[in-house]
């Protein structure tokens, strides 16, 4: 048993559910409460989605519990099929259904559904959403494809975007768009928009490219090994990733490596003098592990960062993660537990977090600011315009989308400078990741909480742990600019607390700013 | 799925259509997003999975990741398999819950189905732990599994868990039951109180030691029409219930207050001036932001259990027609008033098959149909203009101030759907 308050992913059927509205003409028949129809808003409300995901739930009830919940499970099998028509169905049960063992896949087996019915065994009690979405593409894969004719021209399958992931819409259009310039066209995109008869048409292409290997990999690894496809190990985020990505296709398919770099800013932008300020920013990554390392690259050799810190919360990519931190020269943080995550934001005190919606709400709370650069997801990670991140485009538009929240702190520091207006005192914080805690909707506000402890800058202490701040240091500390404010503070301190100064001057205070000058 | 839809006539009259198929609703976790709240020194433990987590955080709506006053303790593989037991495992999380949390003063173990259905006695564990952590913190179990409870029953579940826990008194009292705002509930503590009707309780209590008690010479009316469990625990200890239509809009107000103030012996004089002129502003605010809703048709799918009242608001207050009034339960005691109102019409269901009630809300196109969140975006798309019901637990639009805004909350849908000049293509 262990307390959980937020979670960065669901259970494991949620995960299937993934795959399931992803797809067309599948459907999903899950043995559950009703509770758990829940998970149908994060489809419709977030992605807003114009469909209900393909799902029937049984929603059985305790009353149902003694008398008959596997009839309940086939009454509800049958009327999906006749109801909704589908190529297949995948049949599975949830975390409850689990618990009363009625075998939902070898029930459906036996119906004579005169469909292909694929059973899944998801194991709530150990895994999580991303093995969920992963084994239910997986088995579909299995069941379906067989080796057919390789297409006349090179193709290739894009494997891994699902529902309610991290702008694999625009990824699915950004990587269709950099293979056609290659002369290589898509045969299926999976799970995304295929039908389980397209499907069956995946041993067709010449290689496989693993978009994403939280959810796609089991299904590479299977095709490689029966359909003889290859597949593609590095995921296209970021300058150097696209360019290596596409030398692997090239040795993959024996192709010449083209890439039409007109539309690519992210190296000029980060060359260009205005920039300047990002120089050595002090970052901390965390979300899956997949963005995550794409994530660090472009940190630190494509925004010139310095990463401090790094992570995930899928203990799938753990050991590609620790690898990574090593070459980082940094400590691996692979935990699902976001106290931890926020502990380690604070002991590092980044200028930056490069994280999910989970990390904006800790950046809110301790004046980090924060961009977003992997899942769980959340209503404002599927923007109305064209915004992918792998490729060319997506290097761009993570080259705004980062730069974006510092950018917006540094004005608010001019405005301040300028004018000592109320809305800027001290005490506001910054708009952007301060305060005001932004809401998926209307409904939803009336439950946001604002964060309970101040910024930790603007907490109105003069005396932190063993030293004390003399008045005259700390009216010259609020003169810093709040963004940096935090780590002058901390730096402070240490510098005195190592000397074993117990009182914080004007001149201890610049001192300390010359010993950590970089 | 299961063909239950036949129909039977009751003693508050209209007939029901009983369905028993796929229900698209919350399980009663959901409440302790409100609940919590409400409870300023409570903590919520739902006992469960991590979908029960997934629920919550989702239900939420947005992560707000302050750490909140409610939690998962989500049981594992070992915890199932038998080789911990979760009662030991139980005790370990409260104990590290509640030293790290010392502003906790009632403590809330949440049954889930997981839990359920393994057999997990939460009952036995509120009293060890009670015993062990009183008088500082009262542990009390409710179920919010969606196999027992469908969305607000959650908050009635809680309640009725708080009643036997109520200490007795004799003395002649109201108690009023249902989480409200707190801005709506000094409103109507203040029509109470300028009537002369005292002393009065409001249950949940805002914190642990507020006073509250119960016995046989008290009365109670609820605010909230899905208050049936709480209906009966109130009962049990002695009091009596005084049947109402809920206080939503000017004239459901009026009916509630009207029958609190006559058992209380309120004088016509005394209850018209106490209630004249925020009568007159909500009649005033009702026309105004719902002059879009007169003559249009509504369609209620069953998910918040407020639908019959709030169908009986936009009949008669805002000129509606209703198709359907679906519910997820109708406890006729506690509805029925709603009901006659009403009267003859509209269809009322209660339960839910939902592929053949969409096939319906479709066929019966109305001009709003009031569904549950993962239903309204694809309405929408089909052309159906529609009112997320959740909204309504959220927001305060209970009695004569917030009965503008309430009817406001229905049009501006259908506001908004005559403002926008674009298709989607
Ligand atoms: S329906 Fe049951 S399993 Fe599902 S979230 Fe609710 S309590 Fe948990």
């Amino acid at each position: 048993m262990k307390l959980s308050v937020w979670t960065y992913e669901g259970p494991p059927h949620v995960g299937a559910m993934r795959v399931a509205t992803a797809m067309k003409g599948l459907h999903y028949v899950l043995h559950a409460p009703q509770g758990d129809t829940y998970a149908d808003l994060l489809f419709t409300m977030i992605e807003r989605r114009d469909r209900r995901p393909p799902v029937t739930y049984t929603t059985f009830q305790a009353r149902d519990l003694g008398a008959d919940t596997a009839n309940l499970f086939k009454t509800a099998c049958t009327e999906a099929v006749e109801r909704f028509d589908p190529q297949a169905i995948i049949v599975g049960a949830s975390c409850t259904a689990e618990l009363i063992q009625d075998d939902p896949g070898g029930m459906a087996e036996t119906m004579g559904l005169g469909i292909p019915v694929i059973p899944l065994e998801l194991p709530s009690y150990q895994r999580k959403e991303n093995f969920g979405a992963d084994e239910t593409f997986f088995q579909i894969v299995r069941t379906l494809a067989r080796p057919t004719d390789r297409t006349g021209r090179i193709t290739c399958n894009l494997i891994g975007a699902t529902a309610l992931g991290f702008r694999h819409r625009d990824d699915i259009t950004e990587l269709t768009g950099l293979l056609m310039e290659m002369g290589i066209e898509v045969n299926v995109t999976a799970p995304y928009d295929a039908t389980p008869a397209d499907i069956t048409r995946l041993g067709a292409a010449h290689f496989n490219v693993l978009m994403y290997p939280e959810t796609g990999e089991a299904a590479c690894r299977w095709m490689e090994r029966e359909l003889g496809q290859p597949f593609t190990k590095t995921v296209p985020i970021g300058v150097g990733a696209t360019r290596d990505f596409l030398r692997e296709v090239a040795e993959i398919t024996g192709l010449t490596p083209k890439i039409d770099e007109t539309r690519l800013r992210l190296p000029w932008y980060s060359a260009s003098v205005d920039s300047t300020y990002l120089t050595g920013k002090r970052v901390f990554l965390f979300g899956d592990g997949t963005h995550v390392a794409a994530a660090a690259r472009i940190a630190r050799d494509e925004m010139g960062f310095e990463v401090v810190g790094l992570g995930c919360y899928n203990r799938e990519q753990a050991r590609m993660i620790r690898a990574l931190a090593k070459d980082y020269g940094v400590d691996a943080l692979v935990t699902d537990d976001y106290l931890e995550v926020e502990a380690r934001i604070e002991a590092l005190a980044p200028e930056m977090i490069l994280g999910t919606q989970m990390e904006r709400h800790i950046g809110k709370r301790l004046g980090i600011p924060c961009a977003v650069i992997s899942a769980p997801v959340h209503v404002q990670d599927f923007p109305a315009r064209y915004s992918p991140q792998m490729g060319i485009e997506g290097a761009n538009v993570i080259f705004d989308t980062w730069v974006h929240p510092l950018v917006m702190g540094l004005e608010e520091h001019l405005l301040h400078m300028f004018r000592e207006d109320f809305e800027f005192h001290d005490d506001a914080g910054a708009s952007h990741h301060g305060g005001k805690a932004v809401s998926a909707s209307d409904a939803a506000d009336p439950v946001a909480e604002t964060a309970p402890h101040p910024p930790a800058d603007s907490a109105a202490m003069t005396e932190t742990a063993d030293v004390v701040w003399h008045p005259a240091a700390e009216k010259e500390l609020k003169r810093i600019p709040f963004f940096v404010r935090g780590k002058a503070r901390r730096n402070t301190e240490s510098y005195a607390t190592e000397r074993g100064m117990a009182e914080i001057s004007v001149d201890t205070l610049y001192e300390a700013k010359a010993h950590f000058a970089r | 799925m299961m063909d239950g839809a036949h129909t039977q006539s009751g003693c508050r009259d209209a007939p029901l259509l009983k369905e028993r198929g796929q229900r698209e609703v919350f399980c009663g976790l959901t409440a302790i997003v409100w609940l919590h709240r409400k409870m300023q020194d409570a903590f919520f433990l739902v006992v469960g999975s991590r979908t029960c987590a997934h629920l919550l955080q989702s239900a939420a709506g947005v992560m707000i990741f302050a750490e909140p006053r409610f939690g998962t303790a989500i049981l594992e593989e070992t915890d199932l398999a038998g080789m911990a037991d979760a009662q030991v495992e139980l005790d370990r999380e409260v104990e590290k819950l509640l030293s790290r949390r010392s502003d906790i003063r009632r403590l809330f173990l949440v049954g889930s189905c997981p839990s359920e259905v393994i057999k997990l006695d939460l009952a036995k564990a509120a009293e060890r732990l009670s015993a062990k952590y009183n008088p500082h913190v009262n542990v009390v179990n409710f179920s919010g599994s969606g196999i027992e409870t469908t969305f607000t029953e959650g908050e009635d579940a809680c309640l009725a868990a708080l009643v036997p826990e109520l200490p007795e008194t004799q003395d002649r009292q109201l108690i009023v039951a249902g989480a409200l705002p707190d801005v709506v509930q000094d409103q109507m503590l203040g029509l109470l109180d300028d009537m002369g009707i005292g002393p009065v309780t409001v249950l949940p209590t805002m914190r642990a030691d507020d006073p509250a008690a119960v016995g046989p010479n008290t009365v109670f009316a609820l605010n909230q029409p899905f208050l049936n469990e709480t209906h009966a625990a109130l009962i049990r200890r002695g009091a009596r219930h005084i049947a109402a239509p809920f206080p939503f809009g000017e004239e459901g107000t009026t009916a509630w207050l009207r029958a609190i103030a006559n058992e209380f012996g309120v004088d016509q004089d005394t209850f018209d001036r106490v209630t004249a002129a925020p009568r007159d502003r909500a009649r005033r605010a009702v026309a105004q932001a719902g002059a879009t809703l007169h003559d249009k048709s509504v369609f209620l799918f069953p998910d918040s259990q407020l639908e019959i009242p709030l169908a009986r608001f936009l009949t008669r207050e805002c000129g509606m027609t209703a198709t359907e009034i679906g519910q997820p339960y109708v406890h006729r005691d506690i509805v029925g008033p709603d009901m006659a109102l009403i009267g003859d019409g509209p269809v009322f269901s209660e339960g839910q098959d939902v592929d053949k009630q969409l096939e319906r809300a479709r066929d019966a196109r109305a001009d709003l149909t009031v569904c549950g969140l993962g239903l309204a975006n694809p309405l929408e798309a089909e052309g159906l203009t529609t009112k997320w019901a959740i909204e309504l637990v959220f927001t305060p639009i209970h009695f004569y101030e917030q009965a503008g805004d309430l009817a406001g909350l229905f049009a501006r849908p259908l506001r908004r759907r005559d403002l926008l000049k674009v298709d989607a293509p």
